[in-house]
């Protein structure tokens, strides 16, 4: 499959021009050629009619064209000076280059609103204030115009509005800009034109107030989608999990989760919504024990964990707990082993995958073929790498791994993230399956129509803190937004449990 | 009590003829590992310089002549660690390895080719190594100006012009790196290369520039060991000085003045122990030399250890720079 | 690590096959610009190397020694860790076969004595690696960095201790006291002679015995136990390891006091089957060989076996180059080692792209699919 098929475009200056598409659809090689990071295998590019194929950045950047990158390509610790002056010191030696950019973006950043304090090391600040020095550095060479790639995953909905306050005054000004995003309302929000990607290829270009989300997102999938599939209800039973009052901090002393309790029980999903970096991670982390609360406990039944009891992922396996994490490159497989391999991580403690002390790769092996067959991961194949597999079926069978056997309750961070619809689909139907049989999920997911497609009940985060509990029925995307955003609308259902009374566990001591 | 300071005079002068090649393999260490290429081959470049230097010496009778092809021959050494590592991505630890085991190979086998003489060179005379410098008065300033004046004749005059190009070399390294275009840009090599390239510099181009000022201050530290203050080549004559450079590298934090301190204190420790065999110490006895020799080593594991401080190398080290898709 | 894309049989066997010739060859232009014929000093070094007198036996004594080493530094491997301590392991495995020996040899039957000996060669070898592991896992103290300093330390203690309280009275060279009767292994050569076949003496001892079944105790380890799944899942990715609660830190520490224990043994060849004493630098390099013989064998009992064959087959023909040459020593061999380590180290993946293309024009591809 080509990354990028015969893509024609046409930005005209001065507009702010959207590009949108879905995980892997191609957005983010398009606009690299375009920046000369990567070379196009055919094809021309035109800047102001003038023909130019960019065999690297600085030919780019020569013409005046600035990429400010999904993930910051600044140094972490240099300041925030030095990394917008890098590569572009001028050529009288560094004092006087320091200098004299000092001096030219006291200018910028009083032109565009883009303040900035340039002694501060970089790694100190906060991601808003990184992305601005990455804006800085595009505009400090003279950049006409902007690609912005997927800009808003790390802002808080504060920064994002900055962030667009800062296009539309650069806007203004007559700097191009090509937003690439994955978001609808953004899109809708700050775009003047817009052109969808598909596996590769562009599908459609149209002007932003000449169309509608609904109509954009079939044209991201090439079919009709219903934006909110319906499931029917769960049926909680009793409490599977209980937190109290959970806190974690990290090495800087920076409380990365505050004060967390909620009830989990048998039989429902329990949603975490919010925006990555809030401490969702560091909750998932906490309850299938990778880390330990600095404060509070968690209870499963009459097995208590706090910091002096700490939780052990292999002794949760044990207790029922299975977990799918959000990382599955890094945490839920092993790339470079096979995939009968990675079908057993964390699970190969199980007697039935060998005689004695021996394991036998042979069982292991139909013990993955089952798996795969049940969960449809393609190629069925036990002895290919993991790496081999494509996102979904990665996923699917780290899915299947930690279903398999058949937990009481289920963390899941991220679960289709990077997955084809098809794989989206499955693993939704899935994961309602288990809800009905009894399991109790905990979900975590960026995504909101996902939450609000399978929860039951959805628990806001933000800062570390629980913002507050929401029944589905009641809950609507502005209010979990305004939620997500910190503000604890009074909106918050009669059935909120962010600190219950009555937990059952007799053990459990308030506030240890 | 006046023999004591004296001999300890002595030591410190020893001491810095002992860290010469240390800092210049130090500071070789530094732009190498700054730039994010691990280099354990300090010590190979230094044992191919130093035969080189001292057979070329031999034969063409000029120690500069020498000192020109051993810099050139260090650098080709660093040029195939660079090819190795940054073209081929290979594993730098593995790539520094291979050179030491290959340098204490080859220098011995064309040692004998040429020379005969089991792996050294002939001795070299006094008109092809580089010679002490009396400083202008030492001896009457030795004579007439009371403890200053013996400083100025043991401890700062009589060293040879190596032993003052390697403490340039210290002030010149922090230069390059703190205070220039190209420094800036190889610390951030080091740190993300991505901020590099994407600010359209080529990274391999920095590394390989980076390696190539290793070459040439390893070849520098060869140079002094067998025509400066040896008198030609012997087999391994390195003696692991290209680790105790690494382990004052890594002591410096990275950084060319505390490394230069590591240096000295390594060197200053090597040079007591030399002093100390035999001789009775109130209290502690005698103290094995082979143990001192050992403090150097047994300091730097317990700073890695996090005993004395933390260390934390350039962030990008080791990793070959490979453009993500 | 990198993971190359050609069928597992390339991998093994042709690449490491290239590897070797490209030293070779290189080695050969040395040879020749040093004025000698490289063919003539190859057919010495293999004659000298398996069909002179005694040639096979001291192979094999050699090849016991890089058995033991290479398994060393395979085993870390699989964590993803460099040991190259493998020198000042054995030195210190060495110290406890002597400790062992000079304490309790005459007090104890000798084959306990010996027992006990390779008991505390591997404690030694394993505690001298264990520390570096520790800092590793416990402070983040660069494992590379902390073995090679662990090698000069050992090697000051051995001088230190053999120069001093341990040196056998009436000497005036480091080395104990030569260990009382019968605390040694037997030779193989005495074992055929008395079966009736007759074979040139040669120290090859029944330690050989010993290092082949540690070849296969590490294969079942590693690749037929939970906790060989572990240390190898560890050392892909410490964070799956740690979300499968396998608490990478402690399966550092027990790697690396494995693969210590196992370069602690390579003193029971050396010191157990010949000295009798423990002498200075019994360990001569061989702990740097053990990191090409695991380079070359791929970290797998099998190549380790025969890249230890083909590095003793080097020592012992290059034992041979020295006595016939003139102008050839010993240290031709350390060179192709270098050369060895190089090509199948860090240039290992140097001939992919050409095998890549030839490879993929023959098999199918195996692409991925969409799900």
């Amino acid at each position: 499959m080509r990354a990028n098929d015969s893509i024609s475009l046409d930005v005209l200056s001065g507009t702010i021009h959207g590009i949108i598409g879905e995980n892997g659809a191609g957005k983010s090689t398009l606009m690299s050629i375009l920046y000369g990071f990567y070379q196009p295998d055919s094809g021309l590019i035109e800047l102001d009619g003038i023909s130019s194929a960019f065999k690297q950045p600085s030919e780019a950047i020569a013409m005046g064209i600035g990429m400010v990158h999904q993930h910051f390509m600044l140094v972490p610790n240099f300041t925030a000076l030095e990394n917008i002056i890098l590569g572009a010191e001028g050529q009288k030696g560094l004092k006087t280059g320091l200098q004299l950019a000092r001096e030219k973006l006291q200018e910028l950043s009083q032109t565009y609103g883009l303040e900035v304090e340039l002694d501060s090391i970089t790694e100190e600040l906060p991601v808003g204030i990184q992305q601005r020095i990455e804006i800085l550095k595009a505009l400090y060479r003279g950049a006409r115009v902007l690609i912005l790639d997927e800009p808003t995953g790390v802002l808080t909905p504060q920064e994002t509005d900055q962030l667009f306050e800062i296009l539309k005054a650069l806007k203004s000004e007559g700097v191009t800009i090509l937003l690439i995003t994955h978001k609808l309302h953004e899109v809708m929000a700050i775009t003047d034109v817009v052109s969808v990607m598909r596996q590769g290829k562009l599908v459609a270009h149209t002007k932003t107030n000449e169309t509608s989300p609904e109509w954009l997102a079939e044209q991201m999938v090439g079919r009709s989608v219903l934006v909110n599939s319906q499931f029917a209800p769960g049926k909680p039973d009793k409490i599977a999990l209980s937190a109290h009052n959970v806190c974690v901090s990290d090495k800087r002393g920076f409380n990365s989760l505050k004060s967390v309790s909620f009830e989990l029980r048998e039989g429902e999903i329990l949603g975490v919504a919010g925006i990555a970096g809030n401490g969702q991670s560091e909750l998932l982390s906490v309850l299938s024990g990778i880390i330990k609360p600095a404060i509070g406990a968690f209870a499963i039944g009459e097995n208590l964990f706090n910091s002096s009891q700490p939780a052990d992922p292999a002794f949760l396996r044990q207790l029922g707990i299975a977990h799918v994490p959000e990382d599955r490159h890094a945490e839920g497989l092993i790339l470079q082993f096979q995939a009968f391999e990675s079908s057993v991580l964390g699970y190969e403690t199980n007697p039935k995958l060998g005689r004695n002390l021996l394991t036998d790769p042979n069982i292991i092996k139909e013990h993955c073929s089952e798996l795969m067959n049940s969960f449809d991961v393609r190629p069925p194949n036990p002895k290919l790498l993991s790496s081999q597999f494509s996102g979904g079926n990665q996923q699917k069978l780290v899915l299947a791994r930690e279903i398999s056997s058949m937990p009481k309750v289920l963390l899941v961070g991220q679960p289709t993230r990077g997955v084809d619809i098809g794989a989206i689909e499955f693993i939704h139907n899935t994961l309602i399956k288990m809800r009905d049989r009894g399991c109790a999920i905990l979900l975590v997911s960026v995504e909101l129509e996902e939450i609000l497609s399978l929860s039951d009940r959805i628990m806001v985060m933000n800062a570390g803190e629980v913002v507050g509990t929401v029944d589905k029925l009641d809950a609507t995307k502005s209010m979990l937004g305004k939620m997500m955003a910190g503000i604890a609308a009074g909106a918050a259902s009669a059935s909120s449990a962010s600190a219950s009374p009555e937990l059952t566990s007799p053990n459990l001591k308030g506030g240890v | 009590m006046a023999d004591f300071w004296f001999q300890f005079l002595l030591a410190l002068d020893s001491t810095l003829r002992v860290a010469t090649p240390l800092i210049f393999a130090a500071m070789a260490g530094i732009f190498s590992e700054r730039s994010g290429i691990i280099d354990i081959s300090l010590e190979g470049k230094m044992l191919m310089a130093a035969f080189v230097a001292a057979a070329v010496a031999y034969g063409t009778g000029s120690p500069w002549i020498g000192a020109l092809a051993a810099i050139i021959v260090s650098v080709l050494a660093g040029l195939l660690h660079g090819f190795a590592c940054i073209i081929h991505r290979g594993n730098q630890v593995i790539s520094g390895l291979a050179i030491n085991i290959l340098a204490s190979g080859l220098t011995v086998i064309i040692g004998i080719a040429l020379f005969r003489q089991g792996g050294q060179t002939p001795t070299l005379p006094k008109s092809a190594r580089f010679n002490s410098i009396e400083l202008p008065f030492a001896q009457y300033v030795a004579d007439n100006i009371p403890i200053l004046g013996v400083v100025y004749k043991e401890l700062i005059s009589g060293h040879n012009i190596l032993v003052w190009l390697a403490l340039a070399s210290v002030g010149i390294t922090y230069y390059i790196l703190f205070k220039t275009t190209f420094g800036l840009r190889l610390r951030a090599v080091g740190e993300k290369p991505e901020a590099l390239d994407s600010a359209g510099i080529s990274v391999s181009k920095m590394r390989f520039q980076a390696i190539i000022i290793a070459g040439i201050l390893c070849g520098l530290a060869g140079v002094y060991l067998s025509t400066a203050t040896g008198a030609g080549f012997v087999k391994e004559m390195t003696a692991g000085k290209g680790y105790i450079a690494l382990a004052a590298m890594i002591f410096g934090k990275w950084r060319p003045v505390p490394a230069l301190y590591a240096c000295l204190m390594f060197g200053f420790l090597e040079a007591v122990a030399a002093r100390v065999q035999g001789a009775e110490f109130p209290i502690i006895g005698e103290i094995s030399s082979d143990l001192l020799l050992a403090l150097p080593y047994v300091l730097t594991v317990v700073l890695l250890a996090g005993f004395i401080g933390g260390v934390s190398p350039p962030r990008a080290i080791g990793q070959p720079y490979i453009k993500e898709r | 690590m990198q993971t190359s894309r050609l069928p597992a049989y390339v991998d093994i066997l042709i690449i490491p096959f290239l590897n070797l010739l490209t030293a070779l060859f290189v080695a050969g232009i040395i040879i020749a610009i040093i004025g000698e014929n490289p063919f003539t000093a190859l057919s010495v070094m293999l004659k000298g190397a398996f069909i002179y007198k005694g040639g096979l036996g001291y192979t094999l004594f050699y090849t016991t020694n890089f058995i033991f080493t290479g398994l060393a530094v395979a085993v870390a491997f699989h964590a993803m860790l460099f040991n190259i301590g493998g020198e000042g392991q054995a030195a210190m495995g060495g110290l406890g076969i002597g400790l062992v020996a000079l304490s309790l040899g005459g007090v104890i039957p000798a084959p306990f004595v010996i027992l006990l000996a390779i008991l505390g060669s591997a404690l030694f070898g394993a505690f001298w690696g264990v520390i570096p592991g520790y800092l590793q896992a416990k402070r983040g103290s660069h494992i590379v960095i902390t073995t090679i300093m662990f090698n000069f330390i050992a090697s000051s203690i051995l001088i230190w201790l053999l120069a001093g309280i341990l040196m056998a009275p009436n000497q005036m060279s480091p080395e104990t006291a030569s260990f009382a009767d019968g605390v040694m292994l037997f030779k193989i050569h005495e074992i055929l002679n008395s079966m009736g076949f007759s074979v040139a003496r040669s120290p090859l001892n029944i330690s050989f015995a010993l290092a082949l079944l540690c070849c296969f105790a590490v294969w079942v380890l590693i690749w037929r136990t939970r906790l060989g799944y572990r240390i190898r899942a560890t050392g892909f990715s410490t964070k799956a390891s740690t979300y499968a609660g396998y608490r990478p830190e402690w399966i550092i520490i027990l790697v690396m006091a494995i693969s210590g224990g196992l370069a602690g043994m390579m003193a029971v060849n050396e010191i157990l089957g010949v000295q009798h004493r423990v002498i200075l630098n019994f360990t001569s390099g061989y702990g740097f060989t053990g990191i090409a013989v695991a380079l070359m064998g791929r970290n797998h009992p099998v190549g380790i076996i025969f890249a230890s064959l083909l590095f003793g087959a080097l020592y012992q023909g290059g034992a041979e180059l020295d006595f016939e040459f003139q102008t050839i020593t010993r240290d031709m061999v350390v060179m192709i080692q270098g050369l060895i380590i190089l090509f199948s180290g860090a240039l290992a993946y140097m001939f992919n792209p050409i095998l890549e293309r030839f490879f993929s024009a023959n098999t199918p591809q195996k692409e991925m699919l969409d799900g």
